[in-house]
């Protein structure tokens, strides 16, 4: 029997389980494409906000060496109405735009800008670790979680997935929250707040001080989150956090992953090669253990 | 994987213009970056912003920085002494042929066609064609000398306003390079409007030809996507790519994207 390396997130069905992590090369439609051509199953937008940003000046994103990398970029992106007018033409690439504000309007008004795109869902960001009133502010606070899902969802005519990470609050709250309101589906986990100094200068490494950490230290984290949410929700889950090997995918999806995001990947492998390598060593694992579909191994390791 | 940011320290600052220094400082890593290559240079307190790595004598490098916005002049304001932090180098580099060589650059796009020089096999005729506004503008001309004194050569300095050297563009100069001589091969950095002409006039030459394109960069790595120029990442997949595939490129010498992403036009 052939094994597929089809996946389905809830209502969102993927032809391959990898999947491209907001904020990663996420402005660029032709980079959207050659992504996706080279084995991403989707693609997620760097997090759009309704005006543009020009984000922090640098640094803003450094790498910790040992495949760890600390960023602060500031959410910089183009702004609802450009990055819409940019993906306009797009037809064949399914893009998922990550959403990120403040207030439950913002993110009704972004949605009627891109429901006349071909898209293939939102990801609501509420865990950005390093901007004010946005991100993990939103996340933190249930109430608001959500009134900001249930407006995303009312505008929405493609499926809505929230994406949390560790903030103040236990982010298990957000989920709950996220679901409540009617989110298809979880993404977990954004990055890590994290602190580094550089000893010389004797200043934090990042012009913003705090940043969000990720790559392969945040691995087992993403690990821990998602076997928790697939436990004691039931709800479809992207795994994101440390992937850069298709071991780390696997380990992600018997943990309770439906599909896997990959981001700092991306800065130590090649864009064209990083994502068939992860599909083909897991079509291989599926082979050698004897499964036929990435569904049938979600939350083994925990079942 | 990427080695983390390390701090120098700079040994030297000379003056190139007005609003140009050299910045010299130890660093073995730096002093073997390949022509093309780049560096994300820290002025802590300031800002991060991407370098091209310059020459220097004695196992030293060093960058050579226009004052513009607020990194660039921090950077041009650092004295003897005083630290910043380099990562890198990153990116790919010339592919240097030998025989006859074509070099136009302008501006602080002279940086890695310097680097390029000291690379160059001994035997390679090299003409440098390089171009400023005006007289006060013009810098690396001594270098360049020094540089080129050992082997075959032509330097032809231009000057937009014709106040030293021979008046007029970089590229009208290239024109005439091109027309009145067989060359093996042709390098440009500089003003991205000028690179597009010479990498039309090359293909049109039918000569091999490369060159060096700048974008906003954030990470150097592949990560952020501030550089991307069509279906290319300028960081990972260049910053030097041959003339074909820039003159394919929807983006080159027409648009690029500002810091938030939002796409504008030269
Ligand atoms: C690979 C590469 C090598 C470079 N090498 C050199 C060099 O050797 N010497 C030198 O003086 N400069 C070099 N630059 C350009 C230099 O990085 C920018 O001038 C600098 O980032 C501007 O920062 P700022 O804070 O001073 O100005 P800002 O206030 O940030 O910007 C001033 C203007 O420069 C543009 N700009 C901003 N950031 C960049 C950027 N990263 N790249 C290109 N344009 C930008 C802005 O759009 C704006 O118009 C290089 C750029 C790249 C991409
Ligand atoms: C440079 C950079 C920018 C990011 N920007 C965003 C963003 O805009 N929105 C978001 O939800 N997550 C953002 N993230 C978080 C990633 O999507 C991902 O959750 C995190 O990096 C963990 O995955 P990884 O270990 O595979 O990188 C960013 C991460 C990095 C490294
Ligand atoms: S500078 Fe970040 S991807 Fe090129």
């Amino acid at each position: 029997m052939e094994s597929s390396l089809e996946a389905q997130v809830g209502p969102l069905r993927l032809e391959r389980p990898t999947v491209l992590a907001s904020g990663i090369l996420g402005i660029s439609v032709e980079i959207f494409g050659r992504l996706h051509g080279a084995g991403a199953g989707a693609i997620v937008s760097k997090s759009i906000s309704v005006e543009p940003r020009d984000g922090y000046p640098g640094p803003t994103v450094v790498p910790l060496g040992g495949g760890g990398w600390i960023n602060a970029v500031g959410l910089s992106n183009p702004g609802a109405a450009a990055f819409a007018g940019m993906i306009r033409d797009n037809r064949t690439v399914p893009i998922i735009v990550s959403l990120v504000g403040s207030a439950p309007e913002e993110f009704s008004s972004m949605v009627e800008r891109f429901e006349g795109c071909h898209i293939a869902g939102y990801e609501i960001n509420l865990s950005c670790p390093h901007v004010d009133d946005v991100g993990l502010e939103v996340g933190d606070d249930p109430e608001l979680v959500s009134r900001v899902v249930r407006a995303t969802k009312s505008a929405a005519s493609v499926p809505v997935f929230a994406k949390v990470g560790l903030g103040r609050s236990d982010y298990l709250d957000t989920v709950s929250a996220a679901i409540d309101a009617g989110a298809d589906g979880i993404t977990a986990i954004n990055t890590v707040q994290a602190l580094a100094i550089d000893i010389e200068a004797q200043r934090p490494k990042l012009s913003n001080g705090i940043g969000g950490l990720s790559g392969i230290p945040i691995g087992t984290i993403a690990q821990r989150c998602v076997a928790q949410i697939h436990s004691q929700f039931d709800i479809p889950i992207m795994g994101c956090g440390g992937v850069s090997t298709w071991e780390d995918a696997v380990a992600l999806v018997l943990a309770g992953a439906s599909a896997v995001q990959l981001g700092s990947a991306l800065g130590y492998g090649s864009p064209d090669r990083v994502f068939a390598d992860v599909n083909d060593g897991i079509a291989r694992y599926m082979e050698r253990k004897g499964v036929r579909s990435v569904r049938e191994m979600v939350g083994r390791a925990l079942a | 994987m990427h080695e983390t940011s390390h701090i120098v320290q700079v040994t030297s600052v000379r003056d190139e213009t007005a609003t140009v220094h050299t910045l010299e400082f130890d660093d073995s890593t730096m002093a073997a970056a390949l022509p093309g290559q780049f560096a994300m240079v820290w002025v802590p307190g300031i800002g991060e912003i991407p370098m091209s790595v310059m020459v220097a004598d004695g196992g030293r490098a060093a960058f050579t920085v226009r004052r513009h916005g607020e990194a660039t002049t921090g950077l041009y304001n650092l004295g003897p002494g005083e630290m910043m932090g380099v990562r890198g180098p990153y990116g790919n580099s010339f592919d240097i042929r030998a025989g006859r060589l074509l070099l136009v650059g302008g501006g602080t796009g002279l940086v890695p066609l310097m680097r390029l020089i000291s690379r160059a096999p001994p035997d390679a005729d090299i003409t440098l064609v390089m171009g400023a506004r005006t007289r006060p503008e013009v810098f690396f001309a001594d270098t360049a000398r020094a540089l080129l004194r050992p082997r075959p050569h032509c330097i032809v300095v231009c000057t937009d306003d014709g106040s030293y050297g021979r008046p007029g563009l970089a590229t009208d100069a290239a024109a005439d390079e091109l027309s009145g001589g067989a060359f093996d091969a042709v390098y440009a950095c500089g003003p991205e409007i000028m690179m597009y002409k010479v990498m039309r006039l090359a293909q049109d030459a039918g000569v091999f030809a490369q060159a060096s394109v700048e974008r906003i960069m954030k990470c150097g790595t592949g990560i952020c996507g501030s550089c991307c120029m069509g279906r290319e990442l300028v960081c990972g997949d260049g910053t030097v790519f041959e003339a074909g595939r820039l003159l394919a490129n929807p983006d080159f010498g027409v648009r690029y994207r500002t810091k938030s992403g939002e796409v504008a036009y030269y």
